[in-house]
């Protein structure tokens, strides 16, 4: 029972921090400085994992479909394959749980350590509400920057894609591009770039929550960060479900 | 009129009664030292005073103001009137010691960036920091980042300070220091104070001597008994979530009570 208690009370916390989060969005005060230094921590801090992930990822697409489309004889629709797959499934997944390594485990640290060195205490003290301050800029940041993140992965994995299939396959390049490009259609690239959104809402939000909770010094900065991590990929992966099975069901 | 109530305040965390039916006035001018053993409710006691943390039972007033069912936004305006140095500074870590004592003037918006500039080196000549203006609270010692505490507390001229462990693991030449700066704001700027410690020497110190300003504009420090701002200076003990003792520095020394002889020896 006590651990159903403490499920619920997640829920509650959560549930009321997404809340406030939004409101805050349309009140005084804004802190807009603040949300554009944590976009261009976020944003541009992340590029270079997200340039190395989807350029792998997109690699590794190639050489594995390529293998099982062989035995069809249709090696030349790797492009389809690697780009459908990337945009509509792999693109906003892997961009989410990089992010949510390296970004949802700042977040938490970050507002953990403010937490156990009483800095919350003393930014409410000094009349600023951190939910305002703290909160809502970082969701901001990651809402508005994973999409953009996760179109560089989608990219970058496209060229890994090519890469591989023109030095190893041997694949013609505008084939290849071409076959790509095709197999897009618009509602993939609407997936594509709602699920960032709303990952990159859940990154933000648990990260704060998380660090927020913090309880118990160094430690409990510790497993505030794990919890962060642990508790975004669960819910990334969960969502992209979900959101997934909506987006099939009004398509057809 | 009293100035901070608290009226039969009840606080446990997680099942552990820290306050039990608290009972505390402070009027106009006063100061009071809250002593007490780690654990035994101090800093909930000033936490409560700006609503950080929520009595179970009981009111506290500020100002005549009930403040116990406050919302966070009107809870704001009683917290601009009153400043808190915390334990171990609690300085924004990402910002310098200038950009941390000008935060509330800037969130704020009432004065214009020249004044907030000269206000902020007036507070940090006033507790000795003006070099450090540019540093990071990483570079600092830790007196220095008690003083900075109390500078940024300062800002914007709050009615009530509340001092934290100011004097907490500092050398004795330090923590006097610290003191010095408690005794001017309580003799010369008027201000009303809390000061929290388990600390005895500095107790000692801010109930037994005054800051009086000479005629040349610097600032001594003398010992008395009956100056005013030293009747008004007096000791709370707390214990098991209550006063256990009041008074001054001379019934706290000549007490008969087993548990303050054991504090005091």
């Amino acid at each position: 029972m006590p651990f159903f208690y403490h499920i619920i009370g997640e829920i509650q916390g959560l549930t009321l921090l997404c809340i406030r989060a939004i409101v805050n969005v349309f009140q005084k005060p804004r802190y807009f400085k603040d949300t554009f230094t944590q976009m261009e921590a976020i944003g541009i801090g992340s590029i270079s994992i997200i340039l190395l992930t989807g350029l792998f990822t997109g690699g590794v697409m190639a050489l594995q479909s390529a293998k099982s489309l062989r035995s069809f004889g249709a090696v030349n629709l790797t492009g389809q394959l690697v780009a459908l797959s990337l945009v509509r499934e792999l693109g906003p997944v892997l961009a989410a749980l990089m992010v949510a390594g390296r970004v949802g485990s700042g977040i938490a640290s970050q507002l953990g350590s403010m937490v156990v060195t009483e800095q919350i205490d003393a930014m409410r003290a000094l009349g600023t509400d951190p939910t305002k301050k703290l909160v809502t800029p970082r969701v901001i940041a990651t809402t508005t920057m994973l999409p953009l993140l996760t179109i560089a992965t989608d990219l970058f994995g496209l060229i890994g894609g090519w890469l591989v299939s023109f030095y190893t396959l041997k694949l013609n390049t505008s084939l290849y591009w071409n076959t790509a490009m095709r197999a897009l259609s618009y509602n993939d690239l609407c997936e594509g770039l709602i699920k960032p959104i709303i990952f990159g809402f859940i990154i933000g939000i648990v990260g704060c929550y998380c660090g927020l909770q913090t309880t118990g010094g160094t430690r409990g900065v510790g497993l505030a960060t794990t919890r962060a991590v642990v508790m975004s990929s669960i819910l990334v992966i969960v969502a992209d479900f979900f959101i997934s099975k909506l987006v099939l069901e009004f398509r057809y | 009129m009293s100035i901070i109530r608290f009226e039969n305040v009840s606080k446990s965390f997680q099942n552990r009664p820290v306050l039990h039916n608290f009972n505390m006035e402070i009027q106009t001018g006063e100061m009071k030292v809250i002593l007490g053993a780690g654990g035994s409710g101090k800093t909930t006691i000033l936490k409560m005073i700006l609503g950080l943390v929520k009595p179970d039972s009981g009111k506290v007033y500020i100002e005549g103001n009930n403040i116990t069912d406050l919302e966070e936004a009107e809870l704001n305006i009683i917290r601009n009137k009153i400043g808190m140095v915390f334990q171990e500074g609690a300085l924004f870590d990402y910002l310098t010691v200038g950009e941390n004592v000008a935060y509330r003037m800037r969130e704020n918006k009432i004065y214009d960036e020249k004044e907030i500039v000269e206000k902020v080196q007036e507070l940090l000549g006033f507790v000795g920091l003006e070099s450090s203006i540019n540093q990071f609270p990483s570079q600092l010692s830790g007196g220095m980042i008690r003083r900075a505490g109390i500078a940024r507390a300062l800002s914007d001229n709050p009615s009530i300070l509340l001092y934290d462990e100011p004097t907490a693991g500092l050398d004795p030449i330090t923590s006097r220091s610290i003191c010095e700066l408690v005794m001017k704001l309580r003799d010369i700027e008027g201000v009303i104070s809390i000061f929290v410690t388990h600390d005895l020497g500095s107790t000692t110190t801010l109930t037994s001597e005054f800051a009086e300003m000479q005629t040349d504009g610097k600032i001594k420090f003398k010992e008395s008994t009956n100056i005013l701002n030293l009747v008004k200076t007096r000791i709370i003990m707390v214990r098991g979530g209550t006063v256990f003792f009041e008074g001054n520095n001379d019934d706290f020394h000549n007490t008969k009570e087993e548990y303050i002889q054991e504090f005091l020896s």
